[in-house]
């Protein structure tokens, strides 16, 4: 089939929040490991924004991207259907997840997190890694990406966090009681919201297992040259678009990342409100 | 007769209190009298100082004549002898260092006001003529030009001519570089940009955006699918910061991004366009050169009351052109010259409130031939605000060095390049502009993607 640069292929609604959506990109899609991101621009008028890949098809040119209707954008995003066509979409950005050398993972994913886990876990499982699966999510409506889970571990526990699913607990809670029961794990990788990054990497430490975390600041060239992405890491600044964005969860200074990520908060809400008016008809 | 006034023509511009508050062009340009009467101010001397002031040697005082004469096309057509963008250069050359800086008129008063002749030669052009399309005889070779900048515009624009199929492969959604990210719409209006770029697809060069070399295609791919040559004009995007105290803190930018969003991203057009730029009552900018004179200017558009430039150094020593520093000051932008960041203050959720600064005082020229400041002792002093804007120099992007095997670089990131051809440690490979050089101007980088374009034209025949 002939599709058109950047055509949403595939469009799947996980949740009421969370959409896939899978995009004509061969380029991306040639390129693409997990952990790297693209940047999509939906309009003339439209903003960068960053999103990890999710999973990409080097044989039909798809890549596709799950994300969470957060602002404007992403609302826009989710109201496109199969057949129209994003304006940019450019990666993959990013520095590729070392992955080789691994004998047992613990992969952690908390809500939308668990989109961007699921790719690392699947390409550990494939290289031979004992992989255990821990997500997370605020309750049973929420949850995503349960059955690709499953297929790509060998232990797959989806916890919530009001426990409506049957398993009540955060992924803290999880990881710990299987670190108890003896799992030695060589490497865990968390991926979800900062603070979850944050207290998984606290626990991690207690333990010394090595903790590699997956930031998504604000950006919007993803090549390095705007600067908006810089996190302190080990006391260093480095980019997330070109030096991550996966970092040692170890050494994030997440506090600061967790500052940084409301700078744009206000003008975000006074974005988002104009759309849900333009979209319910209103005039601006 | 010979024009003798000392002063220079002066060119109608927006009154400061009014252009300070819009994106619209600052300078409005000269009409066909002001310009004929500006030509004849050039004495047309035998050895023509200017044009060796000039890094792509112009032909200026004949060029001069044709205007005196009235033939503004034929002037077009002189100055597109050695140069690519003369729409360009006319209004962001820092003249007064280059061509002016040599002119004899300049000795007793003004020197000839060769930009603004440019510049009106240009718009003049492109509002009443139209290019003549040269007579291309096609070459049947691929050459690949990375980066959509001033350097790569002028090498593919050449090569194109030159009969080659070229291919420009840009990072970002629009080609232009830092014509269209950097530099803002009221120093350079975006559509004079758009109309180089159209120049150059008539001429049968494509533009493939949003693809990142180094990521999305690796140099050596390049060479697999078939071309011939590649041209590196990836500029120098990458922003340096101060590394002191409170850079991470919310309300600081790079230029970089600052400029991005306002110029690229149109975010002073929020919510229109999506992009925000967030930005309070008072903003500092540090740094001397055009990049903080932009930044500045652009803070001082978008209402902030008060802005700041605060520079190290003393005015004798900012590397800005004088028109941009002239501009700002008469916008009412606040100069706090031999001043230098010490530590960026904030609240106790992250938000920026102040700066502190230390005075400087000029000691001994240092490598760069200006002289150094030195901290005066007990000179510290706060500034309340809410923004700082860091414009303080960018250095070369490493993304292609990084997945270029065998590219030679500078410890600080230039690609190594020969400074006639632009050739570098790669064979087939040449590199030109900032991405050489290290941040430097449009005009020097135009220059470089010309001599590139003549050696690969040399190395494919």
């Amino acid at each position: 089939m002939n599709f058109k640069r950047f055509e949403i292929i595939k469009k799947q609604v996980l949740n009421e929040q969370v959409t896939l959506l899978e995009v004509y990109a061969p380029k991306v899609a040639a390129k693409a490991e997990p952990g790297q991101f693209i940047i999509f621009r939906i309009d003339e008028k439209g903003e960068r924004i960053p999103l990890t890949i999710a999973d990409y098809n080097r044989q039909t040119g798809g890549v596709t991207i799950i994300f969470q209707q957060v602002g404007a954008t992403t609302m826009k995003l989710a109201d496109m259907n199969v057949g129209d066509c994003l304006l940019d979409f450019v990666g993959p950005l990013g520095t590729a997840s070392e992955l080789e050398g691994y004998k047992k993972v613990a992969v952690v994913g908390g809500g939308l997190g668990t989109a961007i886990a699921y790719p690392q876990a699947k390409k550990l499982f494939s290289l031979g890694s004992e992989v255990h699966i821990i997500t997370g999510f605020r309750n049973k409506e929420l949850i995503i990406l349960e059955d690709e889970c499953k297929k790509v571990s060998n232990r797959c526990v989806v916890a919530t966090d009001d426990g409506s699913n049957g398993t009540k607990g955060f992924v803290t809670d999880v990881l710990k009681s299987l670190i108890e029961e003896g799992n030695n794990y060589d490497l865990v990788i968390a991926i979800g919201p900062l603070v979850m990054m944050k207290f998984v990497s606290k626990l991690t430490k207690e333990y010394g297992i090595k903790t590699i975390v997956s930031m998504n600041p604000v950006m919007i060239d993803g090549t390095g040259m705007c600067g908006g992405c810089r996190i302190t890491v080990g006391g260093v600044t480095k980019f997330a678009c070109v030096d991550g964005p996966d970092f040692d969860g170890h050494l994030v200074d997440f506090d600061e990342a967790i500052m940084r990520s409301k700078v744009f908060n206000k003008m975000e809400q006074q974005a988002k409100e104009t759309h849900i008016c333009k979209r319910l008809g209103g005039t601006v | 007769m010979p024009n003798m006034s000392n002063e220079k023509t002066k060119m109608p511009q927006q009154a400061p209190d009014i252009r300070n508050k819009n994106f619209s062009e600052v300078a409005l340009g000269y009409d066909k009298k002001m310009a004929m009467e500006e030509a004849e101010r050039c004495l047309n001397c035998k050895n023509k100082p200017c044009m060796n002031g000039c890094p792509v040697n112009v032909k200026i005082p004949e060029f001069i004549d044709l205007v005196k004469k009235g033939d503004f096309e034929g002037a077009y057509y002189k100055i597109k002898e050695t140069s690519s963008l003369p729409a360009v250069c006319g209004r962001v050359c820092p003249q007064e260092s280059q061509c002016e800086k040599y002119c004899v008129r300049g000795i007793k008063g003004e020197s000839v006001a060769i930009g603004r002749l440019e510049r009106f030669v240009a718009d003049y052009f492109m509002e009443n003529c139209k290019e003549k399309q040269p007579e291309i005889v096609k070459k049947g070779k691929k050459v690949a030009v990375i980066g959509a900048g001033p350097a790569s515009l002028a090498c593919a624009g050449d090569l194109a001519k030159a009969g080659y199929d070229v291919t420009i492969f840009e990072a970002f959604h629009k080609a232009g570089g830092v014509l269209v990210y950097g530099i803002p719409e009221f120093r350079l209006p975006k559509n004079i940009v758009q109309a180089e770029i159209d120049k150059l697809k008539t001429l049968d060069v494509k533009i493939e955006l949003d693809t990142v070399v180094g990521k999305t295609i690796e140099i050596s791919e390049l060479f697999d699918d078939g071309f011939e040559a590649v041209f590196i004009g990836t500029g120098a995007g990458l922003p340096s910061f101060m590394n002191i105290k409170g850079e991470s803190l919310n309300g600081v930018y790079s230029a970089n991004e600052f400029l991005t969003r306002v110029n690229l991203m149109k975010a002073y057009k929020f919510p229109e366009y999506d992009t925000p730029v967030y930005l309070g009552k008072n903003v500092a900018v540090v740094g001397g050169g055009n990049v903080a004179m932009d930044a500045a200017r652009c803070a001082k558009r978008l209402g902030a009351e008060k802005v700041f430039i605060i520079y190290r150094r003393g005015e004798d020593e900012m590397p800005a052109r004088l028109e941009e520093i002239e501009h700002a000051k008469e916008e009412g932008i606040i100069f706090n010259l031999l001043t230098n960041p010490v530590e960026i203050v904030g609240d106790e959720n992250g938000w920026v409130t102040g700066i502190k600064c230390i005075k400087m005082q000029l000691g001994e020229p240092d490598k760069s031939g200006r002289r150094r400041p030195v901290p005066i002792k007990d000179s510290e002093f706060e500034i309340k605000l809410q923004n700082v804007i860091i414009a303080i120099g960018q250095t070369p992007n490493p993304l292609i060095k990084q997945t270029t095997k065998g590219l030679e670089t500078y410890e600080w990131g230039g690609i190594i390049a020969d400074e006639e051809t632009g050739r570098t440690s790669i064979d087939g490979v040449y590199a030109g502009g900032d991405a050489v050089t290290g941040a430097a101007t449009v005009i020097l980088a135009m220059g470089a993607g010309k001599k590139a374009a003549k050696a690969i034209d040399e190395y494919l025949s």
